[in-house]
Formats: C-alpha cells, sequence, structure tokens
C-alpha cells in the first residue's frame, strides 16, 4: 500500500519538478493563468477565439472539425455557421489557404502549425506567449515579445486586449490556451475517466487476489 | 533422459495431448512441482513482471505495427494518427511508451537483486549472462524503437548514438554508414531500424528469455539468504524450505503483479509524458535535419552511461568507456571474490561498495540529464571513478570480507494475519 | 477443513471470474482498434453529387467507399422504354436485389428521371459498360438499351435489372441516397 502511496505521489511530483525547470522567465506573464480543459464550455469558447483570429493563418493539420464538434458538444449546424468559414466540410482537417511559400515569404518564417504546440512548449508558455506582447518601433511588425524574441507574429489579439478588461483577456487566453491543450490530445479528459474505472477494477481485484494468496499460504510454516 | 511421468489430467482431450507432447512433464517441471523458496521477498517479483512487461509490450507493439508507417514521410503523421483517428490507439500508443520505461525500471531492480543476493554465483553463472545478453537486447531495442516516431529528438538521439560507432579507429566511418544505409539518418535507417524493432530483436529476446529461465529451472532459484534449498530434501526428496511453484508463487505473484498494474495504469491515465521524461517533448515536432534540440538527452534509462561518456575528457575514450560500463556487468560472476552469496551474510565491504555503486548509478542518471557544465562536471567523474571501482576493486575487497555464518536453513517468518 | 475448502473456491471461481472480466475488456480494447478509423470514416463519408451540368442521356461517375457510382439522367425516350414491361429478365420486381425501398420499382428510383446505381456486375465485380443505342450491331435487335458487362457477357436493362440467362445473379445495386435539392444528389444516406 505503501508503494502505491509513494508512486502516486511520485507522479504528481516529478512533472511538477521538470516543469518548472522548464519555465524560464515565464513567471511575470502567467498572471490570470487558469486553463481548465475539463471546462467545455471554455474550449468552445476556445475553438472559436481559435477560428475567428488564428486560423488564417495557422493550421490545425491533425484536428478534424466533425471531431471537435463530437468532443465538445457542438452540431453539425452550430460548426457549419460559427467554425467553418472555409470550403471546409464537417469531416475535413482544419487547414486554410496560406502556401508555405507565401507564409516565409510574407513573414519570413511560416506560421507554423499549432496542433501540437502545447505539448511542445507547454501551456504555459503560448499563455505567455500571447499575453506578452509590447510595441517595439524597430520590429516588422511594431511589436515585439518578451517570450519569444524577435518574433514575427503581429499581435493579431491588439484590439482584443485593448477592448477587454485584464480579467476578460485572461479568460479569453484561458479558452484558447484550453482549446490549443484539447487539440494537441483530444483524449486528455476521457483517458482520465477511463483512468479511474481501470485503477478501481485493479483494486477489487488487488482485494481479491491478496486474499486468494493469503488463503493459499495459510499452511506454510 | 525422458522421464515416464503420469498424465496430470483426468480429461481425454488433455490424457491424448500428453501421449503425444510433453504437456503434464513441462508443467510439473516448471509449476507444479518446480521447488522454489518460501522466503522470497518484493526484490523476487521483478522477474516475473518483466515477462508481463515483455507481453504487453508485443501485445501493443504488434497493434501499433498494423497503423504505424515506416517512411520518414509518414512516420510523424501515422503517429498522430495512432492518437486520435484510430479507436482506443491512443491507449495503445500510450501503454507501449510507458511500458518501455517501466521495462527498464523493472530490469535494472531485477539485476538489483541479484548483485544483493549472489544469485549471479555459482552455480548460477550463465543465467546471468544470458541475463545481460537481455539486457543488451533491451538497450538495442529501445534504442532502435525511439527512432521510429521520427520525432526531433528521435532523429538527432539516433545521430548521436550511430555517431559512436565513427570512434572506432579505422572502421569507424564505414561502419556508420553501413549502418545508417546512408550518408545521414534517412529513411532508410528508419526502414531497417524498424525491422530489427519488430522481428529480430523481439524474437532474439522471446529465445533469451527461454534460455534464461530454462537454465535457472535446471539450477533451482537462489532466495534472500543465499542458501541452498537443495540441501535438504524432506522424505519424498522435496526441499523442505521449498514451497511448489504453483500454486504458492503463482498465488503470491499475482497479488505483486496487481500492484504493479496499478502503478502501470496510474502513469498510462494520469501521466504518459511523466513530466518529459516517458514522452520527450521535443518529440512533438517531426524531425528537422537542421534544428538540433537545445539539449540532446537519451531516455533517462541510458543516462547513466551518457554521464560517463561526456565525463571522459576525450571523444573516443568515453565512447570506449561507455561500453566498458555496460560489459562490466558480465564478469560480476569472476569479480567477485567471496563464497558467501547473500548481503545479509557479507562483509561491511560489499555492503558499502553496492550503496556506493547504487548511489553512482542513480547520480550518473541524473547528471546525464543535465547540461555538461560547472560542478556537473566534476560530479559525473567523480561518480563514474566510484562506479569502474566498484567493478575493478572487486576482486580485492570481496577477498577481506569477513562474512556471517550462513544458515543452514531459510529465514522465513510467518505474520499471522 | 471444509470451510477452508468452501473459501478456496470461492476465492478461486471470485479471482478467476474477475481475471476473465478484465481480459475480455483488454481483448475487447485491442480489437476495438481494428474498427474503421476516423479517418476511414471521414474518406467513406457521404458526398455530395452536383447534377446542375448533367444532360439527359448523360452519366456522372464518382466514386463512393471505393466503388463506382453512376448517375444517369434518363431520357424521356429511355423512361418510356422502361415503362414497357420486359420479359427476358430475371428479376423484374427487384425482390431478389438491394435497393433502397423507394427504389423497388421498374424505374429502382424515386425520380424516373434520375438513376442512381452502383456500376459493379453482380456476378464478380467487373464495371458494366453503358450500352444506350436501340438495337446496336454488336447487341442484337432486342436490345433496347441498358448496360453489357463485357467480363462474361451478363446483360442490364436502363434501370440495371439482370436479364435472364447470364451469368451475374441479381440486378445492378441501388446504394442509398437522396435528393438534398433539386440540382444535388447525396450519395450514402436515404434520408
Amino acid at each position: 500500500m505503501r508503494k502505491i502511496l509513494i508512486s502516486y505521489l511520485a507522479f504528481t511530483i516529478i512533472p511538477g519538478l521538470t516543469f518548472s525547470a522548464g519555465s524560464m522567465d515565464l513567471d511575470g506573464y502567467l498572471e490570470g493563468m487558469n486553463v481548465k480543459t475539463s471546462d467545455v464550455r471554455s474550449l468552445q469558447r476556445g475553438a472559436r477565439n481559435f477560428i475567428n483570429n488564428c486560423s488564417g493563418c495557422h493550421t490545425l493539420q491533425y484536428m478534424r472539425y466533425n471531431q471537435i464538434a463530437e468532443d465538445l458538444g457542438i452540431t453539425e449546424d452550430q460548426l457549419m455557421q460559427n467554425l467553418i468559414f472555409t470550403e471546409s466540410s464537417p469531416q475535413d482537417l482544419v487547414m486554410n489557404n496560406m502556401l508555405r511559400e507565401d507564409g516565409n515569404r510574407w513573414f519570413g518564417k511560416a506560421p507554423p502549425d499549432l496542433t501540437l504546440v502545447t505539448r511542445r512548449k507547454s501551456p504555459e508558455y503560448v499563455y505567455g506567449f500571447l499575453n506578452s506582447f509590447y510595441e517595439d518601433n524597430g520590429s516588422p511588425t511594431g511589436v515585439n515579445n518578451h517570450v519569444q524574441e524577435a518574433s514575427s507574429m503581429p499581435h493579431v489579439l491588439w484590439d482584443i486586449e485593448e477592448r477587454l478588461s485584464d480579467e476578460e483577456y485572461s479568460q479569453f487566453l484561458n479558452d484558447t490556451v484550453g482549446f490549443l491543450v484539447y487539440a494537441g490530445e483530444p483524449i486528455i479528459e476521457k483517458r482520465k475517466s477511463m483512468g479511474v474505472w481501470v485503477i478501481g477494477f485493479l483494486l477489487i481485484f488487488l482485494i481479491l487476489s491478496y486474499a486468494l494468496y493469503k488463503d493459499i499460504w495459510r499452511e506454510v510454516k | 533422459m525422458a522421464k515416464d511421468t503420469e498424465s496430470i489430467f483426468k480429461n481425454p482431450l488433455l490424457r491424448w495431448i500428453d501421449d503425444r507432447f510433453p504437456l503434464s512433464s513441462l508443467i510439473k517441471d516448471h509449476a507444479t512441482e518446480y521447488y522454489a523458496s518460501k522466503n522470497f521477498n518484493i526484490w523476487y517479483l521483478f522477474g516475473v513482471l518483466s515477462m508481463v512487461v515483455l507481453v504487453i509490450m508485443l501485445l501493443t507493439g504488434f497493434f501499433l505495427t498494423m497503423n504505424y508507417k515506416p517512411s520518414a514521410e509518414d512516420a510523424f503523421n501515422s503517429v498522430e494518427y495512432i492518437m486520435r483517428s484510430v479507436e482506443n490507439g491512443w491507449l495503445i500508443r500510450y501503454m507501449h511508451s510507458t511500458g518501455a520505461s517501466f521495462f527498464f525500471i523493472v530490469i535494472y531492480l531485477h539485476m538489483f537483486r541479484a548483485m544483493l543476493y549472489g544469485s549471479y554465483k555459482k552455480p548460477r553463472e550463465l543465467i546471468w549472462v544470458l541475463g545481460m545478453l537481455l539486457y543488451f537486447c533491451l538497450m538495442a531495442e529501445a534504442f532502435f524503437g525511439y527512432l521510429l516516431p521520427w520525432g526531433n529528438m528521435s532523429y538527432w538521439a539516433g545521430q548521436v548514438i550511430v555517431n559512436l560507432f565513427g570512434y572506432i579507429p579505422f572502421i569507424g566511418e564505414s561502419l556508420t554508414e553501413w549502418i545508417r544505409g546512408d550518408y545521414f539518418i534517412s529513411d532508410i535507417t528508419l526502414n531497417r531500424f524498424f525491422a530489427f524493432h519488430v522481428i529480430f530483436l523481439p524474437l532474439a529476446i522471446l529465445g533469451l528469455v527461454a534460455a534464461h529461465i530454462l537454465a535457472l529451472h535446471h539450477v533451482g532459484s537462489n532466495n534472500p539468504d543465499g542458501v541452498e534449498i537443495k540441501k535438504h530434501l524432506d522424505e519424498a526428496g522435496k526441499p523442505v524450505d521449498g514451497v511448489a511453484f504453483h500454486p504458492f508463487h503463482t498465488s503470491k505473484d499475482l497479488v505483486g503483479i496487481t500492484v504493479f498494474l496499478i502503478i502501470y495504469f496510474a502513469a498510462v491515465f494520469f501521466a504518459p509524458e511523466m513530466g518529459g521524461y516517458f514522452l520527450e517533448v521535443d518529440n512533438f515536432e517531426p524531425a528537422d535535419p537542421l534544428k538540433t534540440p537545445e539539449h540532446i538527452v537519451p531516455s533517462w534509462y541510458f543516462t547513466p552511461y551518457y554521464a560517463i561518456l561526456r565525463a571522459v575528457p576525450n571523444a573516443a575514450l568515453g565512447a570506449l568507456f561507455l561500453v566498458l560500463a555496460v560489459l562490466l556487468f558480465v564478469f560480476l560472476p569472476w569479480l567477485d571474490k567471496c563464497e558467501v552469496k547473500s548481503i545479509r551474510y557479507r562483509g561491511w565491504q560489499y555492503k558499502f561498495a553496492l550503496t556506493l555503486f547504487a548511489i553512482s548509478f542513480v547520480a550518473l542518471g541524473y547528471l546525464g540529464l543535465q547540461p555538461a557544465t560547472g560542478i556537473y562536471v566534476a560530479l559525473a567523474r567523480f561518480f563514474t571513478i566510484t562506479y569502474f571501482a566498484f567493478f575493478l576493486l572487486m576482486p580485492f575487497y570481496t577477498k577481506l570480507e569477513k562474512t556471517k555464518t550462513v544458515p543452514e536453513r531459510v529465514v522465513y517468518k510467518k505474520k499471522e494475519s | 477443513m471444509e470451510k477452508n475448502i468452501n473459501r478456496r473456491k470461492f476465492l478461486s471461481i471470485a479471482t478467476s471470474v474477475t481475471s476473465a472480466v478484465g481480459g475480455i475488456f483488454a481483448v475487447g480494447t485491442f480489437v476495438s482498434t481494428l474498427q474503421p478509423s476516423k479517418k476511414a470514416k471521414a474518406l467513406g463519408a457521404s458526398i455530395k453529387v452536383s447534377l446542375s451540368k448533367l444532360e439527359p442521356g448523360s452519366i456522372i461517375k464518382v466514386i463512393y467507399r471505393g466503388k463506382p457510382i453512376w448517375v444517369l439522367r434518363r431520357t424521356e425516350k429511355m423512361i418510356n422504354e422502361l415503362d414497357n414491361e420486359n420479359s427476358n429478365l430475371r428479376d423484374p420486381e427487384s425482390d431478389l436485389s438491394i435497393q433502397p425501398d423507394f427504389a423497388k420499382n421498374k424505374f429502382r428510383s424515386k425520380n424516373p428521371e434520375y438513376f442512381v446505381v452502383e456500376g459493379v456486375c453482380t456476378h464478380l465485380g467487373c464495371a458494366p459498360i453503358e450500352k444506350f443505342a436501340i438495337a446496336p450491331a454488336d447487341m442484337g435487335p432486342d436490345w433496347k438499351g441498358g448496360f453489357y458487362c463485357p467480363c462474361h457477357g451478363s446483360k442490364f436493362d436502363l434501370s440495371g435489372r439482370v436479364y435472364a440467362g447470364v451469368p451475374a445473379p441479381s440486378n445492378l445495386r441501388v446504394p442509398a441516397h437522396q435528393f438534398v435539392d433539386e440540382a444535388t444528389l447525396l450519395v450514402g444516406e436515404n434520408t
């Protein structure tokens, strides 16, 4: 029993330890961060935010629209009206019409696909990035970024950041980053709930097998 | 020498099989009449656990192969396809990646048991050597498997390890080209690594496991007291300190296996990335020959040897030391001059040396994950020395041990339930 | 002693049954991965066919789930021809063949003007050829238009109904389909 408890602690502490090693100087830019992938409404808003603000340049090449709809409780009608503005059908991947060469030419580096960005960089990085743009007259876009120096991305959310209060903007980012975490691993919530059942079953089995073992070994002196 | 073994079955179909196949004698020799000591502790669980993990890896690997595409163009995408599009594909993938790390956890603990209780000593040297061959196969299997997702860390880790072969004098350059099948790690390399990973090494491992267990059963298992239980037999010719493998050890192992599965599945369902140790973050982007990761780090189970490689100032010598560090294990049965098997009855010299070795191994593992700068360099050098000293000085300090008297019978304290 | 044996029996059976349940879930999980993946389902999704440019007497060919689907816009003449009884058909009422309920008639379609059919001969799977001309030299004087399979000589009428005395055992298959609007056909779903 003790060993199981120790391992559970290990599984919560180890990821935490290594994570703090990678946060480098993100600390100042994470204010208001509270990403919850279990909040379906938040993910729905995040999906809308992504399509409206990001999908013009960034693709989600491993996500299908109909999977987003199924996982986030969106009907096909809502999908067509709110999330698909291209020629795509619901079963298509979330792509756009920007060619790689054009992206390279216009921005110096084509906007990367974002399906796996939170797994590659961490949700904190993405939140911090979207939260740390500042004016910089020396840069071609007129802005720079504390988390990713000399980023070639313009501050797409400038209007939104100005319009919304600090809290509202944090919520906006939480929704959007939450959606990207989901896009990076759509099964994230289901795997946790499945895990509870599997461990529960194994615990019941543990009780039975332990009783059987004790019974068989009763005669050993 | 064929024994005339009576069938253990009443069922006529099974008796028919028994007349044509040694089913009853196999079951008797290896389970119901194979006697092992009654005082096994938790260290004795890791052998059967490694078989459980092997089965998990073979099954999940097989199902992954149904959907994985071993080409540079498709490999990365096929892994994401498995994660998102194949029903329950994500679970098979996580079981495989988590299983790889758990395999090494289990094997390192399994090896450590042998070092605690002298399970490599006469007459069990061959079991140990076969086990070491299994360890080499496992490391190769993990290395080949790691390239397959074709992530950026896969690519660069593959690059670094294959380049190590370049340090072999005279043949180094041609050898690395021959291994890669190309001038750089490419689609050709990926395809052949896939063949090694899926066909050759699993078959080699299965064959070696069979030999490993046959060798064990031929001699009989050791135990935490290092006492040969065959020395004291009862009137029926059975060891007095032994209990039949089935049902005694099977029922006990079932409990241990269940606890293991709880821990294993907790990782699979709640922490499959394990903070970047089981699934490295750099592998979430495709291989890019133009973009080297900030820190090229091998998987955690290779880091002790990686630390040794970097600790040596000369690259070629470092590669040599790495190979020696792995090879030295093989010679333990002959380096250890103490007659007593179990650490329970050995002198303080071995207890100290083994403790220091364990600390060195873990420390080197940690250091292998860090950048090779500052104090880490000095510490890596220090622990490399203690690591090698454990083996190379062993013929001397083990001769000096003042051992306790080894009991005639095993120590078995029954816990009242 | 009795109690011990009963307890042993109970525990053994309980453990075995629970193992079996776990085993079934485990096997089921692995086996489920063999189902068509989401990508296969996406690629196999119903397809829309635009009919706006389809002339009478012409045929559009598309692929649905790997099979050729033909959309024929029948001419007046073809429709009238089908009105007549044809005594040479093996299964004129389409009792043995596969088609949606609304296609169990002599036109084998909801709307006689548009005929949607799988271009796969029901004998061994070859693709039949269109033979819409009346009584051409190669089909003989009694040929009223239809489809001819070159592999083994099976003949079908303009509703894909198989003639008697040819190798093919049944009428050409009509897939599930619906007309979303006047100019758009959806292959794959009936309603």
